[in-house]
Order: structure tokens, then C-alpha cells, then sequence
């Protein structure tokens, strides 16, 4: 017999190299000129003719390339997993206020330390503090909302919910800045810009562990997952433990969104419009296709839009948040206009 | 001896219904169910009456409010989730959330209980769905996406996935409620090849009492009063189903094997 599956190793191939030549690509833009051999001379550790610009490549361009392959895959495959929980395709990180939630726990480590009255500045400047307060709050509204949706099943409902919170825990950052000295305030707002670049080899160690913490987890739920896709009745009648895949679930995109957000500040729009973009090129609902998929997907977008923020050869950086909005909505917005199903 | 042949299901003065934090709301009470394998059951009764209600607790979907059920002589509180989806499939009535599954994939689910952790499909898993595809007569549909296909076609993509599955039991709740006649004979004497080919026991809740009463090996009927089950023949000989609507509008034709419209002299 034919097996009918299609294991798209064309489509894979395809996109892996579009991957590779985007990651050089954009490591070889950025304000200052670097000529394109040079680029690749010092990425392979070579001499390059002018020292700086080793230096450029690998302790900055390198590691924000590399920050952009894990957020863009990191968000999208959270969006994918969120789309697939909620049975909704318009769930993701930013518009279930996930990333608000994230945003909140880091509020409240930066700009909360004086509104409490305690020094816990030391702290909160370190990654892991950023880190476990955003997950913390990533996973908190996330409970929150999911808490909702097993209550309220309407589609639209859900949507609200998770509105609603990102607007209390914009609400709640509100208060905590009016309280808040100038400094700091300064700190949390260039935070919440966005930014993929200015982390350190270190930190992005740190990022990379968590994140691959994260991704881990998700492998364990891709079975689950696809019997989810015939609804909650049937993937329990064929023994799928629901509670625990719902658990894994929440802890991996937590995880994932918490940890990005904290790094990243949060980014909207990629969770949402990646797996879309990526289930309209697969044409699956398969997890064992798609998470691999909407993973190399998300992370060209993701250096796509570093690489627009750039303004290659001129002084300006735009805010990576602006860039992801501007890609992300209007394909939201066609997505809905074309009236066809989406998944 | 009668009883020769172990009972596959049964109940002990079972009672279902819902449970919430203020009140229960008893539904059904006293239902004695004892089911030799390889039959093909209709669960008949008006609507409303807990015909759901009943194939939802006997999938553990709901708890019983009280009594035993016996599933293969164990107590059905014991049997875990994962051992179960191996002895009990269902074909629900609830619309399928959407998504781009192929036909191909959608059968291939059933094959979940017994794939590794990722899902990963042997050759003797690939054998099982082809003979789901084959005995559905659904091969030919396997490369399209099951919202492309028609209620009838779905239905029996449905019944593959419970086929693949590969258990002694499948509960089927009204699988014929939006199909057409054809579709609807085609769907019930598919049901009753899979039990008397594989020796499968199938319990489908209907309103096709006709059919049913053509095609069924066993009757459980839910009345107002009382929950009665029997072979086919007995209960029209006993003149059970004239319990089942207690209504002057209509009454049951011992002879015709059917219900007529009550004639006001």
C-alpha cells in the first residue's frame, strides 16, 4: 500500500537553505558595511581585514542572529501549540495576553522593587531573575485564561478573556509605574520596545538552556496533541490523559514565552501569523510536520523582520515589536478577509 | 448451562445522571445490562430519556451516579484510560473541531493506543488501517481532507477510525442522525457485518427503530418506567416496545414489525 503520509522533505530542504542564506544574510547587514566575504571570513573565525569588524560579526551581529532563529521559532511554536489547545486559530501568545503576562512579572521586578520597598534590584537585573519572573507571569495569566476557556467554550469568548487580561495586567504596570522612579521606568520601557540584540554569549546560553527545556517538553505532547485535533471526547477515548497534555502544554509555552519575553521584551504577532503562514504552505494539522515547520518558519520571519529593523547602512534601529506588528497584522487581517477556512 | 459465554458488558443496578455541587440529577436508574460479545445492539428510546447519557458512562466519559459496570468482567473505576481505548471505541455525534486532517490520517489516530510517543506508525499499523479503509469502503477517499467529505462518507471514516482502533467494543452515539435513507441502511448493515465478521460488539443509540428492529441481535429500550433489554424477537413478542412511547398517537404492529399511526375510531 501507498503510505499516504507526506513526510514534505522537499518543502523541509527548501526552507533550511532559505534559513541558512537568511541568517548570513542578515548578519552580513547592520549599520556599519561589512563586504559579504569578509562577513563569511568571520564567521568561519578567519582573519578578517579590519579587526572591528570580527568583532561586529561575532560578539554582535552573530548572537542577535541567533536570538532571532530562537524567539521567531520559540513564539511560533507556542502559537501552534495554543492554537491547538484552545481549538481557536486566532490564539497566541500576545492576543491570550501570554506576553502580558510575561510583561507584568517583569514589571514587577523592575519597576515593583521600590513600590514594595524592598532592594531587590541586584536581583532583578540578573537573566535568571528576568527569566523566572516573566514565566511566572507568562504562566500565570495563561492558567488564568485556560481556567476561562474550560468554563467558557465560545470561540469569541475566549478571545475577550484573554483581551481582558492583557488590559488588567496593563492596568496593574500602569500603577506600578506611576510608582515608580524615573530610572526605572526608563529601563522597563526599553525593555518593552523589543530588542534582539545586545545579549551576551552568556546570556544567551541561559536563553538557549530554557528554551531547549521548553522545546523538550513539547516532544512529549506532538501524539496528544494530534488526537486533540478530533476534540477532547475522542482523545480520551484513544487514552490520552488530557489534564497532563494540557499541563505540558501550559509549562512548555510558559516556558517558551517567558523566557523570549524576558530576553526579548515582548514581541507580538509572530505566534499568531507564523503558523498560519506555515499551515497554508504544509497544508497539515500533523505536530510532527508542523512543529518542525512553523520552527524554521518562525525563525526566517523572525530575521526577516531584524534585518527591515536594521535599516541596513544607516544609523537607526526601529523597534523589532513595530516590525513583527506591521508583518503580522495585515496577514491576520487577509487571512480573515479571504473567508477560507483557516485552521 | 446458559451461561456458557462470558458477558463482555454489564451493569449492576447501575443509575446515571449528572452530578453538581448542590443537586444530582438522577436521570436513570436500575439499568441491568448483561451483553454477550459479537452482538449488535440498538439502544432505542425517545429523546431525551438518557439514551447519551447512558453510552457516555458506559465510555467512562461520565461518572455513574451508583451501581457497577463490568467491561470484559472488570469493574470499568479500574480500567485506566490507556487500557481501555483498547478494549472500547466510540464514534461520537459532536461536530469535529477543524482542522486539515487527510482521511488517511484522521483513521490513523485509532492507532494511538498502541504507537510509540511519538505516534510513529509500524507496518502492522499501516495492515490495520488498510483493512479499516477496506471494510468502510472508504480507500479511495483516504488522500482527502475530511472536510471535503459528505456526511454519509464521513460517517464511515468515522467508523474506520474506531475499526483501526481495534477493540472488542464500539459504541456508536446516533451515527445515522444526519444521513440520508441509503446512507443510513448502507451505515447499519456495515455495523452488522463488522459483528458478525470480526465478532465485534457494537452498541449504537437510534432513532431508526425500523431498521433496527430489522438488523439488531439485542434491544435495550429506555422507557419512562423501566430499562428493558432482550433479543430482538422476545421483546416484539412480549410487546415491549409499546412502552417505548407513551403516547395514543402511536402504537406498535406485532405483525408488521413496526409502528403505525393510531387509527381514532
Amino acid at each position: 500500500m501507498i503510505y499516504p503520509i507526506n513526510s514534505y522533505h522537499k518543502t523541509f530542504t527548501i526552507l533550511t537553505i532559505s534559513l541558512v542564506l537568511i541568517f548570513i544574510l542578515n548578519i552580513s547587514l547592520g549599520s556599519v558595511f561589512i563586504p559579504f566575504k569578509q562577513t563569511l571570513l568571520a564567521l568561519l573565525n578567519e582573519n578578517t581585514k579590519n579587526d572591528a569588524w570580527k568583532t561586529i560579526i561575532l560578539n554582535y551581529r552573530l548572537p542577535k542572529a541567533i536570538t532571532a532563529i530562537l524567539v521567531g521559532s520559540g513564539l511560533s511554536i507556542s502559537g501552534l501549540l495554543m492554537q491547538t489547545l484552545f481549538r481557536n486559530p486566532l490564539a497566541g501568545p500576545f492576543v491570550l495576553g501570554i506576553s502580558s503576562g510575561a510583561s507584568l512579572g517583569v514589571a514587577i521586578l523592575i519597576l515593583g522593587a521600590s513600590f514594595i520597598g524592598v532592594n531587590i534590584t541586584a536581583f532583578a537585573y540578573t537573566n535568571w531573575g528576568l527569566a523566572i519572573a516573566a514565566s511566572l507571569g507568562a504562566f500565570l495569566v495563561l492558567s488564568a485564561v485556560l481556567l476561562a476557556a474550560i468554563k467558557v467554550r465560545n470561540t469569541m469568548s475566549i478571545l475577550i478573556i484573554g483581551l481582558m487580561f492583557g488590559s488588567l495586567t496593563a492596568a496593574v504596570i500602569s500603577v506600578l509605574a506611576y510608582f515608580s522612579s524615573a530610572n526605572q521606568l526608563q529601563q522597563y520601557l526599553f525593555w518593552s520596545f523589543g530588542s534582539l540584540g545586545n545579549l551576551t554569549w552568556h546570556e544567551i546560553s541561559t536563553f538557549f538552556v530554557i528554551f531547549l527545556i521548553g522545546l523538550l517538553l513539547v516532544t512529549f505532547i506532538i501524539k496528544p496533541l494530534n488526537s486533540l485535533l478530533l476534540g477532547e471526547n475522542y482523545a480520551k477515548s484513544m487514552g490520552v490523559n488530557i489534564k497532563l497534555t494540557r499541563n505540558i502544554t501550559l509549562i512548555s509555552t510558559s516556558l517558551l514565552t517567558g523566557v523570549i519575553t524576558a530576553f526579548s521584551g515582548p514581541i507580538a504577532f509572530i505566534g499568531l501569523a507564523v503558523p498560519h503562514l506555515t499551515k497554508l504552505l504544509f497544508k497539515t494539522s500533523n505536530h510532527k510536520t508542523l512543529i518542525p515547520a512553523v520552527a524554521i518558519s518562525g525563525a526566517i520571519i523572525m530575521l526577516i523582520c531584524d534585518s527591515i529593523a536594521q535599516l541596513p547602512n544607516s544609523e537607526y534601529t526601529l523597534p523589532i515589536n513595530a516590525i513583527t506588528s506591521l508583518f503580522g497584522a495585515p496577514i491576520i487581517i487577509w487571512l480573515l478577509i479571504r473567508k477560507r477556512k483557516i485552521y | 448451562m446458559e451461561n456458557n459465554q462470558k458477558h463482555i458488558i454489564k451493569t449492576d443496578n447501575l443509575s446515571i445522571g449528572y452530578t453538581s455541587k448542590k443537586y444530582i440529577n438522577l436521570i436513570a436508574s436500575n439499568l441491568n445490562i448483561d451483553l454477550k460479545p459479537g452482538n449488535l445492539v440498538c439502544l432505542l428510546g425517545k429523546n431525551g430519556i438518557g439514551k447519551s447519557t447512558l453510552l457516555r458512562t458506559l465510555t467512562k466519559v461520565q461518572p455513574a451516579i451508583d451501581g457497577d459496570i463490568f467491561i470484559n468482567q472488570k469493574n470499568l473505576n479500574e480500567i485506566s484510560n490507556s487500557n481501555l481505548s483498547k478494549q472500547l471505541s466510540v464514534v461520537l455525534t459532536e461536530k469535529l473541531p477543524e482542522s486539515s486532517l487527510s482521511v488517511f490520517e484522521l483513521i490513523a489516530l485509532g492507532r494511538q493506543p498502541y504507537t510509540n510517543w511519538v505516534g510513529q506508525l509500524n507496518t502492522k499499523d499501516i495492515k490495520i488501517i488498510e483493512t479499516a479503509l477496506e471494510e468502510t469502503n472508504t480507500k479511495h477517499l483516504m488522500q482527502a481532507k475530511y472536510y471535503q467529505l459528505s456526511d454519509g462518507q464521513l460517517q464511515k471514516v468515522l467508523i474506520a477510525r474506531a475499526l483501526a482502533q481495534n477493540t472488542d467494543i464500539i459504541i456508536l452515539d446516533e451515527p445515522t442522525a444526519h444521513l440520508d435513507i441509503h446512507h443510513t441502511i448502507e451505515t447499519f448493515t456495515l455495523l452488522k457485518k463488522l459483528a458478525d465478521k470480526y465478532g465485534k460488539t457494537i452498541i449504537i443509540s437510534t432513532h431508526e427503530i425500523n431498521l433496527a428492529l430489522q438488523l439488531a441481535d439485542e434491544l435495550w429500550l429506555m422507557t419512562p418506567k423501566k430499562f428493558v433489554t432482550g433479543k430482538t424477537n422476545n421483546l416484539i413478542e412480549n410487546n415491549q416496545l409499546n412502552n417505548l412511547f407513551s403516547s395514543s398517537l402511536i402504537h406498535f404492529d406485532k405483525e408488521m414489525k413496526q409502528f403505525t399511526i393510531s387509527k381514532s375510531n
